[in-house]
């Protein structure tokens, strides 16, 4: 028999974290598991025809709707991996228009003191209006239910983007600005070695609240006006009102968690990514 | 302290005061100060809390105009901060998204926009050098100690060689070990590019070691400069060595008597 070497420290310490040990993952299975039998009680006693149980739930959409999240039977009828991915891409364009805007916005509110005071009552007031409210005034001026559900995203994500960027920039600490003033540094200089760097967490604070908030949007949405979209596709279950309906709702709403935790994951790791050192 | 000389001295206070508008009114920081710097010299200011060393340094830094008189270098008015009078912040104030180098040279660049990129990098590495850094160069301020980031804060000031130098307690926040090595780095440092330094301080024997001068100010509101004690020690000086000088003790106590006893900080 040849002696097999012994594991090199960097392979154990790879194997123990893919290989996670019972008291790690212990809290997680238990109280998973709690809510579990919760939720399949809770079912058991209202009926699985008004809740199905997680068990139903598995049961009835495991064809097609797991087991293929991407078939495509023409029209609006697909599999949760495409209505997801149409979603997205709504999301994708709003979000992104109001990454860019909201960031140039906010950045002028945040530089020129004047604007910032004056503008300030405006953006107070239209970020607390609920995304659905402007989906009737979006669908007039825009005559289209897609480029009006984009305009939807866009419209709620833009304000904590300016927000976040706005105050960033106040908020750059008196220190920096002393030197900057100290040395004389040019408007430009000052931009790209202290007023970027400086507020590029607080950008990313807002681009996080943003993306949470234009997924929540999409979603609403998608279920006024659309076709396709997981939003659409939970509509579309409940007005179908099939045996399997609520199982559907249920999973999609699941798909939907899912996709909104690493979307904000995502820009998380982002922005620590980009404003290493900062902050 | 009130000769008036004809010719202008390099750094003139001259019937210098200060009046902030507050929410309560009018609040009379400073008053009759009037002080001449030589050029080159090494001054400290010692003083209570609160009674106006930095709003006096400030109005060399340029970030505050005295509210009567003038503050003058070379004889020209001080109306606004710039790269000639370098200031190292109490709180170091580096940019903590930059490295230890790239701190120093954006301001080396900012401040000397004359400099070819070889001679830049020579100014960066010298200056790094005096304050013993070039290891840590590629470091962020957030991964250095304390003493390190006031060493980086110091290299970048004097790097782009000021006429005069201001710092606000520079060394407060330190251990005693590394305040005394940054103490002589900055002598070493200063000894070679003669700027006049203007530093406060609470450390009397701190300013005993460091200074030409030591200005004691009066307790605020109003206050002003109370006393000046020349400090006649020989350079390059050891702490040992002034230490045992007999006229360490009285210039020492002289301070102290002046603090702790005529100008004593009335509790309110
Ligand atoms: N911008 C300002 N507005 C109003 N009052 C001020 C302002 N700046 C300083 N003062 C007041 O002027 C006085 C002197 O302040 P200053 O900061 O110069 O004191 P200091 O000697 O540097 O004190 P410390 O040793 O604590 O740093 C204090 O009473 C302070 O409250
Ligand atoms: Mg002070």
């Amino acid at each position: 028999m040849t002696t097999t070497a012994p594991p090199s420290p960097a392979s154990t310490r790879r194997r123990r974290r893919l290989r996670p040990t019972l008291p790690q993952v212990l809290p997680y299975l238990l109280c998973i598991g709690a809510f579990l039998i919760v939720w399949q009680l809770l079912s058991a006693l209202l009926g699985v025809e008004r809740l199905p149980g997680p068990i139903n739930v598995l049961v009835d959409t495991w064809d097609p709707y797991i087991s293929q999240p991407f078939f495509d039977d023409g029209g609006t009828s697909k599999g949760l991996g495409w209505q997801i991915l149409i979603s997205l891409q709504r999301v994708a364009v709003g979000y992104g228009l109001a990454a860019v805007v909201g960031v140039a916005i906010g950045g002028l509110l945040g530089l020129n003191r004047f604007a910032g005071k004056g503008f300030d009552p405006v953006v107070q007031v239209l970020r607390t209006v609920p995304p659905l409210a402007w989906f009737p005034i979006s669908l007039m001026v825009f005559q289209d239910a897609n480029t009006s559900a984009v305009f939807v995203i866009f419209i709620t994500a833009i304000w904590p983007i300016i927000i976040n960027t706005a105050v960033g920039i106040q908020e750059i600490p008196q220190d920096y600005n002393n030197v900057a003033r100290v040395l004389r540094l040019s408007k430009r200089a000052y931009i790209s070695n202290i007023v970027i760097p400086a507020t590029v967490p607080y950008v990313f604070t807002g681009l996080r609240i943003a993306v949470g908030l234009a997924w929540l949007a999409i979603v609403a949405a998608e279920m006024l006006k659309a076709d396709g979209g997981i939003g659409y596709f939970i509509w579309d279950a409940y007005n179908a009102g099939g045996d399997a309906s609520s199982s559907q709702i249920i999973l999609a709403i699941i798909y939907v968690g899912v996709v909104g935790l690493l979307l904000d994951r995502l820009v998380a790791w982002v922005g620590r990514k980009v404003s290493k050192g900062a902050a | 302290m009130t000769t008036a000389t004809s010719s202008p001295a390099f750094l003139e206070f001259r019937d210098v005061g200060q009046v902030f508008q507050t929410r309560r009114g009018p609040f009379e920081a400073l008053r009759d100060i009037n002080l001449q710097v030589r050029q080159g010299e090494f001054l400290c200011v010692i003083g209570h809390s609160g009674c106006g060393k930095s709003t006096l340094l400030n109005m060399v830094s340029g970030f505050l105009q005295p509210s009567h008189g003038s503050v003058t270098l070379h004889g020209k008015p001080i109306t606004g901060p710039g790269p000639d009078r370098m200031v190292v912040f109490q709180n170091y104030s580096l940019l903590p998204w930059l490295t230890v180098w790239q701190n120093v040279e954006m301001a080396v660049k900012a401040a000397r926009p004359e400099l070819a990129a070889e001679s830049r990098r020579e100014v960066v590495t010298h200056h790094l050098e005096m304050v013993g850094l070039m290891e840590a160069r590629a470091k962020r301020p957030g991964q250095i100690s304390g003493g390190m980031r006031q060493r980086v804060a110091i290299a970048r000031a004097l790097a782009v060689s000021p006429a005069v130098l201001v710092l606000d307690e520079p060394f407060g926040a330190l251990d005693a070990i590394t305040k005394e090595e940054l103490q002589e780095e900055l002598l070493a440092i200063w000894r070679e590019q003669k700027p006049t330094v203007l530093m406060i301080t609470h450390d009397i024997d701190e300013a005993l070691f460091l200074a030409d001068r030591v200005v004691m100010m009066t307790n605020g509101p109003a206050a002003g400069i109370g006393e000046i004690l020349e400090v006649p020690f020989e350079r390059p000086r050891r702490y040992e060595a002034i230490q045992d000088d007999p006229r360490y003790g009285q210039l020492r106590n002289h301070a102290l008597d002046f603090l702790y006893r005529r100008y004593a900080h009335d509790v309110d």
